[in-house]
C-alpha cells in the first residue's frame, strides 16, 4: 500500500460526475503532479484529499489510515492555494505561526520552527511586514512555509504559481521542488501547465473529463503518450492519420510515404504522431523516413523557430534551433524533412 | 450657469441642515439674560438624573453592541460561507426593523414576554434590561448587518477559512481570530451607529420602563426651555463624535489596505 493512497474515488454534483473512478498511489517523499485543463477535475480531486469535499465513492488513506471521517483540520495536511489565502491580519510570523499555535506548541518551539522556515524561504527579514507589503512571489513564499510549518503528512498545492508572472513562475517552481526535495515531504501539485508539471515532478497523473488519463514519469507523458489526448494536451505534435500494411514489420503508409517502424502494429488503420523536435530539416543520416513539402508558417520563439510544412493532406509541425549564422526557410519554399520512423508515436483513443 | 447653480442648491441643502443646528445650540446657550453662557449644559450636567439616565444608556449600547456583533458576525459568516442562497432572505429579514415602527415591535415584546407569558422578562428588572437589550439588537440589525457583510465582502472567506482549517483551526478560533479582526472596521462601523442608535432611543425605552437617556430628554423637553437644547446638542455631539470615529477607524486600519 502507498503512503497515500485513493481507491476508485468519484464526485458527483448532481447528476454531473467531475471525478470518476480515479485510482492513485503516491509513495512517501514523491512530487507527484496533476495536469490537465480546466474543468478536469484535478482540484476536485486536491480538495477531496484536503477534505474540503465529500467523495461520492471511493476511499482516501494516507499512511494507512482512512481519511473518510476526519474533517480538514484534523487530516494534518498542508495546503497552499492559489490565491495564497494569507491572513490580512496578521504579519509574515504570525501567519507562519498560525498552525503552530493552534496545535498548542510551545512559544520557544513556535518561534524556533518560524524562524526556521523564514530561512528556508529566504525571507528572514520580512517576519514583521504584512501580506500587503508583499510582492506575489513572496507571498506565495510565505504561504508555503506557513503549510509547511505545521510538518504536515502530506503537502497540496492548487495551481501555487498560476497568479504569478512568468519569471518569477519559473525561479519559484525551482524553490519549491528544492524544498520539498529537502524536507522530503509527499506532495501533490495541481496545474494546468505542462512546463511547471514536467520540470518539477516525479509523476504526472494527466486527468481529463474526470477520469486519470495516464499515469507516469515526465519521460513517459512526454515521449509515450498513451491516448490521444494526452498525445494532444502535452507538448505540441502533430497527428497522423497512417494504415498498417505490414503488422509484423511494423510496416505503414501515410499518405504516399511508407515507413517501418520496427515494432509490431495492430492491423488497419492507426493514428501516429510525432514531436516537432524528431523532426529535422534536410535529410539527416539515421533519419531514413523522408518527406518533401512547403513551408506554409514560420513562427519565431526566441531560442527555436517553428515552422509548419504542407505535406500531401497533413501539416507537419517541426522545430529548428535559431542561429545567426543560418536562415530558416521563407513560406512557400519547398524542404525535404526527415525523421525516423522509430520516433512516431502510436496513439490509442 | 450650471455651475452656479450647483453651488445655490449646496448652499441652500447646507442652510436647510446646518441653521437648525445653529439655532439650537445659539438658544442652549441663551439661558442667561443678555450673554452666552454655559448654565444649561451646567444645569444638565449637575443633574444626577442626567448621570444616571446616560450611563444606562451607555451601559446598554455596549451590551446591545457585544450582543450584536455575537449574533451578526457569524450569521454574516456563515451565510456567506455556506448558505449563499438564502442571502437576499437574511437581508430582508435584517431591514424589517426599518418598516416596522419601534411601537409595533415594543406591544409585540411585552405581549410576547409579559408576566403571565411562558418567559415573563418584564416581570423582573434583569429580564426587562434583557428585553429592552434584545429591541436595541433589533432597531440596529439593519446597520449591523449591512456593515459586516460589506466588512466580509471585501475578503475571501472562503479560501481564509479553507487555509485556516487545514492548518488545524476550528470554527471558533475561525471566528475569533481571523474572521472578526478582518471586518473589525466594519463591526466597529456598526458598533458606532448602535451606539448612536440606542443613547437617543426613546420608545422602547419608554414603554418598557427603563431610566434611559431617550425618555429623559422628553421629560426635560416637555418641563424645561433651555437644558432640552443643550441636551439636544450633547446628544449631536455624541452622534457626530460616533461618525467621525467610524472615519477615523476606517483610515488608521493597518491592515486592510489594498494588495500591491
Amino acid at each position: 500500500m502507498a503512503f497515500l493512497d485513493i481507491e476508485h474515488l468519484e464526485k458527483s454534483y448532481g447528476p454531473t460526475k467531475v471525478v470518476k473512478d480515479f485510482n492513485l498511489g503516491v509513495e512517501k517523499g514523491e512530487f507527484v503532479s496533476f495536469l490537465g485543463p480546466s474543468g478536469c477535475g484535478k482540484t476536485t480531486t486536491l480538495r477531496m484529499v484536503a477534505g474540503f469535499e465529500t467523495p461520492s465513492q471511493g476511499t482516501i488513506r494516507i499512511d494507512g489510515r482512512d481519511m473518510a471521517r476526519l474533517r480538514p483540520n484534523h487530516r494534518n495536511i498542508g495546503m497552499v492555494f492559489q490565491s495564497y489565502a494569507l491572513f490580512p491580519n496578521l504579519t509574515v510570523a504570525q501567519n507562519v505561526a498560525f498552525g503552530l499555535k493552534v496545535a498548542g506548541e510551545k512559544r520557544e518551539v513556535i518561534d524556533e520552527r518560524v524562524a526556521e522556515m523564514l530561512d528556508t524561504i529566504g525571507l528572514s527579514d520580512l517576519g514583521a511586514r504584512y501580506p500587503f507589503q508583499l510582492s506575489g512571489g513572496q507571498q506565495q513564499r510565505v504561504a508555503l512555509a506557513r503549510a509547511l510549518a505545521v510538518r504536515p503528512q502530506v503537502l497540496l498545492l492548487d495551481e501555487p504559481l498560476s497568479a504569478l508572472d512568468a519569471k518569477i513562475r519559473v525561479s519559484l517552481r525551482g524553490e519549491i521542488r528544492a524544498i520539498q526535495k529537502k524536507l522530503g515531504i509527499t506532495t501533490i501539485y495541481v496545474t494546468h501547465d505542462q512546463e511547471e508539471a514536467l520540470s518539477m515532478s516525479d509523476r504526472i497523473v494527466v486527468m481529463h473529463q474526470g477520469i486519470a488519463d495516464q499515469v507516469g514519469t515526465p519521460f513517459e507523458i512526454y515521449n509515450r503518450p498513451t491516448t490521444r489526448f494526452v498525445a494532444n494536451f502535452v507538448g505540441t505534435l502533430t497527428l497522423l492519420e497512417a494504415e498498417v500494411i505490414d503488422p509484423a514489420l511494423g510496416k505503414v503508409r501515410i499518405g504516399d510515404t511508407e515507413a517501418v517502424l520496427g515494432r509490431a502494429l495492430p492491423k488497419g488503420k492507426i493514428t501516429l504522431a510525432v514531436r516537432p523536435e524528431m523532426i529535422s530539416l534536410g535529410s539527416v543520416p539515421g533519419r531514413e523516413t523522408e518527406v518533401s513539402g512547403r513551408i506554409i508558417d514560420v513562427d519565431f520563439l526566441g531560442s527555436v523557430i517553428r515552422l509548419r510544412a504542407q505535406i500531401g493532406d497533413a501539416v507537419l509541425v517541426f522545430d529548428t534551433f535559431n542561429s545567426s549564422r543560418s536562415v530558416p526557410p521563407k513560406v512557400g519554399a519547398t524542404v525535404t524533412l526527415s525523421l525516423a520512423a522509430s520516433d512516431l508515436l502510436l496513439i490509442g483513443e | 450657469m450650471k455651475r452656479y447653480f450647483s453651488w445655490a442648491v449646496l448652499v441652500a441643502g447646507m442652510g436647510y441642515f446646518i441653521l437648525p443646528l445653529v439655532g439650537l445650540t445659539e438658544f442652549s446657550l441663551s439661558m442667561r439674560r443678555g450673554e452666552y453662557s454655559f448654565d444649561a449644559y451646567a444645569a444638565v450636567l449637575a443633574d444626577p438624573t442626567f448621570r444616571q439616565t446616560f450611563s444606562y444608556s451607555v451601559v446598554m449600547a455596549l451590551l446591545t453592541i457585544a450582543f450584536g456583533v455575537l449574533l451578526v458576525v457569524p450569521t454574516a459568516y456563515w451565510v456567506r460561507l455556506k448558505l449563499p442562497r438564502l442571502r437576499p432572505y437574511v437581508e430582508f429579514v435584517t431591514l424589517l426593523p426599518l418598516v416596522i415602527p419601534a411601537i409595533v415591535i415594543v406591544f409585540g415584546y411585552i405581549r410576547m414576554f409579559n408576566t403571565s407569558s411562558w418567559l415573563p422578562l418584564t416581570g423582573s428588572t434583569t429580564g426587562t434590561n434583557l428585553l429592552l437589550m434584545f429591541g436595541y439588537s433589533t432597531l440596529s440589525l439593519p446597520y449591523m448587518y449591512r456593515a459586516v457583510d460589506t466588512g466580509l465582502r471585501t475578503i475571501d472567506v472562503a479560501t481564509l477559512t479553507e487555509a485556516a482549517q487545514i492548518l488545524g483551526a476550528g470554527w471558533v478560533t475561525i471566528l475569533a481570530r481571523l474572521i472578526l479582526p478582518n471586518v473589525l472596521v466594519a463591526v466597529l462601523s456598526g458598533a458606532f451607529v448602535t451606539f448612536a442608535i440606542v443613547i437617543g432611543e426613546f420608545t422602547l425605552a419608554a414603554l418598557l420602563n427603563r431610566p434611559a437617556f431617550g425618555p429623559y430628554l422628553q421629560l426635560m423637553g416637555a418641563n424645561r426651555a433651555y437644558e432640552p437644547m443643550a441636551l439636544a446638542v450633547i446628544a449631536f455631539g455624541i452622534t457626530w463624535a460616533c461618525m467621525g470615529l467610524i472615519q477615523l477607524v476606517t483610515r488608521f486600519s493597518k491592515h486592510t489596505k489594498a494588495a500591491r
